[in-house]
């Protein structure tokens, strides 16, 4: 077997053990989206008047809107939660052992992003047959073309939660990653709210929104989940996963990045 | 030479100058005792060796291996037991060494022999199967040191390895390194311990980033206890 592939069947199902392990993780990351579906949802659902846009083609119930927009939540939890685990790895000293395997330390990196993606995903369709069972359905292909989207957001926001690790010095840090980022990234999305209802209240909003790449994975999800292509959508994650992994291997790279700080 | 060479390695965290034309080479099966206080370098000369830093003042070869020029192949020779324990507690001693292995681009049937031929090798094969957390410190670095010989690398990087052992532990240990070196293993050994090194160990004492002393254990000491000599040089130097 090549060295390469070895290297990342180990890293892959280490990432899955240690997810297995830490039962906790994987109800929170579960209980969380059903609290705004089950929830948030049916007191937003009166309130929050939604127009046929595109991929709807008829007048849908707003649990069925933020579904697509609670796969993103799920995926950009766990994104963060694994950037928190290298955090975690750098203090504890395990990050050591990654970094100096003499495979390339681009293609560590690279196998530790398919890990924790490969988690996600899991994550995502468990969360989809709840939906499912409460009567959120989508057309079947669906649940087939939602994959390559699936894949997509979550090496998209796995590489950012790698390029933030990178920069974080102390796992204390990491609450500012929180407020800094998860929020802001949630919030400023069209996870919750159509783009054109932000527009009504700020166009200044709107454009933050509709520039933040965690709106586009979410248009992703929602064109795939209905079996509808959206080059826009898929084109502007792929070039954020790009940028960020980009960014991540920059920052593990001990000429410059965060491994030449002392720890 | 198939062992270890530094040349005139510098290197500095912002204005501090952490390393100062450090120069030091060990011969294929000798054991060197990098011997300095807290603070005296060791540690950063590890990160270096280990490429978790890298700097442009200096060279390193590993078994004939430019670190800076070819670093794949030169960490592809070396094994590392760091100062800070790096075992995953709730895996067993086996599915460490194993993932380890797979780090190098090892698997199935060859690391499975490699694996357990390197815990035989250090009196740790019946605990194979043991989570690493219900191992005492001693296990645990025994474990360490194991894993860092599942590749057959030629050189054997450790950083203060006895660091919160007893004193038992600690001298099987001792004993057990000296012997993978007795073995044709290039080892170096960071410590601020000086009864870990042995008479005719070599010895490099580092204080405040420069090497203060550099020959056989027995020359530098003479007649005189090392604790005694290695107090002297770096209050010397102080």
């Amino acid at each position: 077997m090549s060295p390469y592939l070895t290297a990342l069947i180990a890293i892959v199902e280490r990432e899955a053990l240690r997810f297995v392990q830490q039962r906790g993780r994987f109800i929170a990351a579960l209980v969380r989206p059903l609290v705004w579906l089950l929830v948030f949802a049916a007191g937003f659902r009166a309130a929050l008047g939604l127009s046929i846009t595109p991929p709807y083609q008829t007048y849908i119930q707003y649990e069925t809107y933020i579904v697509p927009g609670l796969c993103g939540m799920i995926m950009l939890f766990n994104g963060m939660q694994s950037s928190l685990g290298l955090v975690y790895d750098r203090e504890v000293g395990s990050m050591r052992l990654l970094l100096t395997s003499p495979l390339p330390r681009w293609w560590l990196l690279t196998c530790k992003l398919l890990g924790s993606t490969a988690i996600s995903i899991c994550q995502v369709y468990a969360f989809l047959i709840i939906a499912d069972l409460y009567g959120i359905r989508w057309p079947a292909p669906g649940y087939l073309t939602v994959l390559p989207a699936l894949i997509l957001t979550g090496l998209m926001l796995g590489a950012l939660g790698l390029a933030l690790s990178s920069f974080i010095k102390q796992l204390e840090n990491f609450a500012g990653v929180m407020n800094f980022v998860i929020f802001p990234m949630f919030f400023l999305s069209s996870a919750l709210y159509p783009l054109w209802k932000m527009a009504e209240s700020s166009e200044l909003l709107h454009d933050i929104c509709a520039a933040n790449p965690f709106t586009h994975a979410v248009e992703l999800i929602r064109f795939a989940l209905h079996a509808a292509p959206n080059p826009t959508a898929t084109a502007a994650t792929l070039l954020a996963a790009i940028l960020f992994l980009g960014l991540a291997i920059w920052g593990y790279d001990p000429a410059r990045g965060m491994v030449r700080r002392k720890g | 030479m198939t062992g270890l060479r530094v040349q005139d390695l510098s290197f500095a965290y912002g204005p501090k100058q952490a390393l100062d034309a450090v120069s030091l080479s060990v011969g294929t099966g000798v054991f060197c005792a990098l011997l300095g206080p807290n603070g005296a370098g060791k540690s950063t000369l590890f990160s270096l060796l280990t490429r978790l830093f890298t700097t442009s003042d200096g060279k390193i070869d590993i078994a004939g291996h430019d670190l800076a020029k070819a670093p794949n192949k030169a960490l592809a020779r070396i094994g590392v037991v760091f100062q800070q324990q790096t075992l995953d507690l709730d895996l067993t001693v086996y599915r460490n060494l194993k993932y380890f292995a797979a780090l190098h681009g090892i698997s199935g049937q060859d690391a499975k022999a490699r694996i357990m031929a390197s815990l035989d090798r250090l009196d740790m094969a019946e605990r194979a199967h043991e989570k690493v957390r219900a191992l005492n410190g001693g296990h645990r670095r025994r474990t360490e040191i194991a894993r860092a010989l599942i590749h057959a690398p030629s050189v054997l990087l450790l950083d203060e390895p006895t660091v919160g052992l007893d004193a038992a532990s600690r001298a099987a240990i001792v004993d057990h390194v000296h012997g993978l070196a007795a073995d044709g293993l290039t080892v170096l050994w960071a410590t601020h311990l000086t009864d870990e090194v042995w008479p005719p160990d070599q010895l490099v004492v580092l204080h405040q980033g420069r090497v203060l002393a550099d020959g056989t254990a027995a020359d530098i000491t003479g007649r005189d206890p090392l604790r005694d000599v290695f107090l002297r040089l770096t209050g010397a130097a102080a």
